[in-house]
């Protein structure tokens, strides 16, 4: 493994990723840097069609056509993962990053024990690997050995969901990207498996990209916060910083979507109306449609990433200075 | 077969009768055949009313039951034991497809995935039409029942309704595909609509829109609802009473605020420690836990929480608890929980 330094683990560098739709390609991330340094914990939140499991899918480099990355890299321990071999890929892939997807249900193969899938991905490597690690994996997450034995429809939504994450643990690698993985448990489910996935990466200490709608369930968990919107990062900072100020009025939208169990009941708008159609953006700022503080500009000129205080956020609410010129 | 006294005619003698009324309602699965049968409690003896115009939330885990009341409500299961009373009349007293289709059209459900809920290969209006046609005498002809399921659409809030109507579900996003599930079940001219967990496939950003809809079409086309769901702060946005449901028991029931201010029940603490709060402070390390709701399968007496119950005691383990008035109308089945003081 090389020495990493001061360098980030990961690096996404102007990431751009298109869908070939035929006549006019669809930008679906649109321009993306974001740095994930060893051991650190960054949720990226927004909704449905923001182009968050594209992201994500490209880090991982599992995109199939139609979609490709038209620009930009991504470096992972000093190595750019775009343009490299499948053969290549297939080597990191587990043993140094490992992706957990949103449904486990459909993840795991059906017809096979999750002792047999564990052996599968421990054969796809040539590192030797001791007997008893898919044993220990599974204690890791809290599920019996015996389960070893289990097929997938054997267990429940919430162990099957830990059976994947052990799965990525196989190798000890130091990025877990996960997609969604909670979404399809319930609260206590989901608080277990938050709770579970925080106390592994204190214990091991890898680092782990974490997607989600849900942005009040990465409060409690995350370092570092990327709110994506419209294929682009809206706002960028420490967790606690964009929950106390959230700089953009899409951060601040979508913290003011939950009702509370606490304090007193107030009615709630949510964000009007739904996010634009990608291939045919709105001119100007793309959340100006929707956007409670637009004003005559947002139109008019499109933002970039502005510093405000300790976050960054692409509102002209925020214009002082840039943050990075657009090359383009 | 049923525990309940029912005169002849199935009427219970009561002008004040709640819109629905559950009485030790149970339904059991039998799971394994031959020798290895068992007997699997999904709901076990739930009494519960409905009132008109009420927003009655029902919440609990994944495996709860809650489910199988909706499917019970809505007629797809037969109850094991136990009777369904809408408005006083029990509903196995219906013999008649016209009172069958009667009770359908009133308490019609709206299901939790929109993706695969909506027939993709007709349009939006197939669906309302057919309602129209099947439930809505009183529409005679095509034009009368276009009007209507315009009007259902745009009570929704969609528009402009005589668009969207000819659209495919894959042309309509989640949240619009959800709000047409309502509006089917609108066509009815329902009293009671069951919605079974009608957000939690959305996103967090949607869901507000469907919830506030809910509170609107109480208003303005007074139907009740039972929300099931099993997001607490959700149900506390829109619900009057809050039921609470573990393993086939309600656990707890009452008026929402008095249900989350002040939780008798074990499991109630539980589940409100289990709701992520954005403004809470960041750093509360809250405990995971990291058990599961049992599958109750041929359950011996005793409270079906003990083993989760940070509280329990002997008495626990023998003797299942029974819902007891613990507050003004707030009950709860734990033999632990305090009566308030006044």
């Amino acid at each position: 493994m090389p020495s990493l330094d001061n360098r980030p683990l990961l690096e996404v560098r102007d990431l751009t990723v298109e869908y070939d739709t035929g006549d006019r390609p669809v930008v679906a991330v649109d321009h993306v840097d974001l740095d994930v340094h060893a051991g650190e914990f960054v949720g990226v939140v927004g909704e449905s069609g923001c182009g968050k499991s594209t992201l994500l899918f490209a880090i991982a480099q599992l995109l199939s056509s139609p979609a490709a990355i038209t620009g930009g890299s991504v470096t992972f321990q000093g190595q750019d993962l775009v343009g490299m071999s499948e053969k290549k890929l297939s080597a990191l892939r587990w043993r140094d990053f490992s992706v957990v997807m949103q449904s486990a249900m459909n993840a795991l193969n059906p017809v096979k024990s999750i002792g047999a899938q564990f052996r599968d991905t421990i054969m796809a490597h040539d590192e030797p690997v001791a007997d008893e690690r898919p044993a220990e994996v599974l204690r890791l997450v809290g599920i019996d050995p015996i389960h070893l034995k289990s097929y997938p429809h054997q267990l429940s939504g919430g162990m099957r969901q830990r059976a994947m994450i052990a799965m990525a643990l196989l190798f000890t690698p130091d990025l877990i990207i996960m997609d969604e993985p909670t979404s399809a448990l319930d609260v206590v489910a989901q608080r277990s498996l938050m709770v579970q996935i925080k106390e592994l990466q204190k214990q091991l200490g890898f680092a782990v990209i974490f997607v989600t709608h849900d942005m009040s369930l990465v409060s409690h968990f995350s370092d570092k916060l990327v709110v994506m919107y419209a294929g682009q990062v809206v706002e960028f900072g420490d967790t606690r910083a964009v929950f106390d100020h959230p700089e953009h009025p899409y951060s601040a939208g979508l913290l003011d979507a939950f009702p509370s169990i606490r304090g007193p009941k107030v009615p709630l708008t949510g964000i009007p109306g739904s996010p634009p159609n990608l291939a045919d953006p709105p001119p100007g700022c793309r959340f100006q449609p929707r956007c409670p503080k637009a004003f005559e500009d947002c139109p008019k000129i499109e933002p970039e990433l502005y510093q405000v205080g300790a976050v960054q956020a692409r509102c002209l609410l925020h214009v002082k200075e840039p943050v990075r010129e657009r090359t383009s | 077969m049923t525990s309940v006294d029912v005169n002849e005619a199935g009427v219970t003698e009561s002008a004040a009768a709640p819109l629905l009324e559950a009485r030790e309602l149970t339904r059991h699965f039998r799971v394994g055949r031959g020798f290895s049968r068992q007997m699997l409690h999904a709901v076990d003896e739930v009494n519960f009313t409905i009132g008109r115009q009420e927003i009655v939330a029902l919440a609990g885990e994944s495996g709860s039951g809650k489910s199988t009341i909706a499917r019970l409500l809505a007629g797809v299961y037969k109850p094991t034991s136990g009777e369904i009373f809408y408005q006083g009349r029990a509903t196995s007293t219906y013999r008649s497809r016209k009172d069958q289709l009667s009770y359908r059209g009133d308490v019609p459900m709206v299901f939790q995935d929109p993706f695969s809920s909506l027939n993709p290969a007709f349009r939006v209006k197939h669906g309302i039409l057919r309602s129209l046609k099947l439930h809505r005498r009183d529409l005679t002809t095509k034009a009368q029942r276009f009007e209507e399921a315009e009007r259902v659409i745009e009570a929704v809030g969609l528009s402009p309704a005589g668009d969207v109507m000819h659209r495919y579900p894959y042309e309509l996003s989640g949240g619009q595909r959800q709000r047409i599930g309502f509006a089917q079940a609108l066509a009815h001219k329902p009293k009671l609509i069951l919605a079974d967990e009608p957000v939690s496939m959305l996103d967090v950003s949607i869901r507000i829109g469907l919830l506030n809809l809910m509170a609107e079409l109480r208003r303005s086309e007074g139907v009740s609802f039972l929300y099931i769901t099993h997001d607490i702060a959700s149900a506390r946005y829109v619900a009057d009473r809050l039921m609470i449901m573990y393993a086939g028991h309600v656990v707890e029931t009452g008026p929402t605020e008095s249900v989350l201010q002040n939780p008798k029940h074990p499991y109630t603490d539980l589940l409100l420690g289990a709701v992520p709060d954005p403004r809470a402070p960041l750093n509360t390390g809250i405990e995971g836990d990291t058990g599961e709701p049992p599958k109750v399968i041929d359950p011996a007496p005793g409270c079906r929480f003990r083993w989760r119950c940070p509280l329990a005691v002997d008495r626990c383990h023998s003797e299942t608890p029974l819902l007891r008035v613990l507050g003004k109308n707030h009950e709860a089945a734990c033999h632990v929980a305090e009566p308030d003081t006044n």
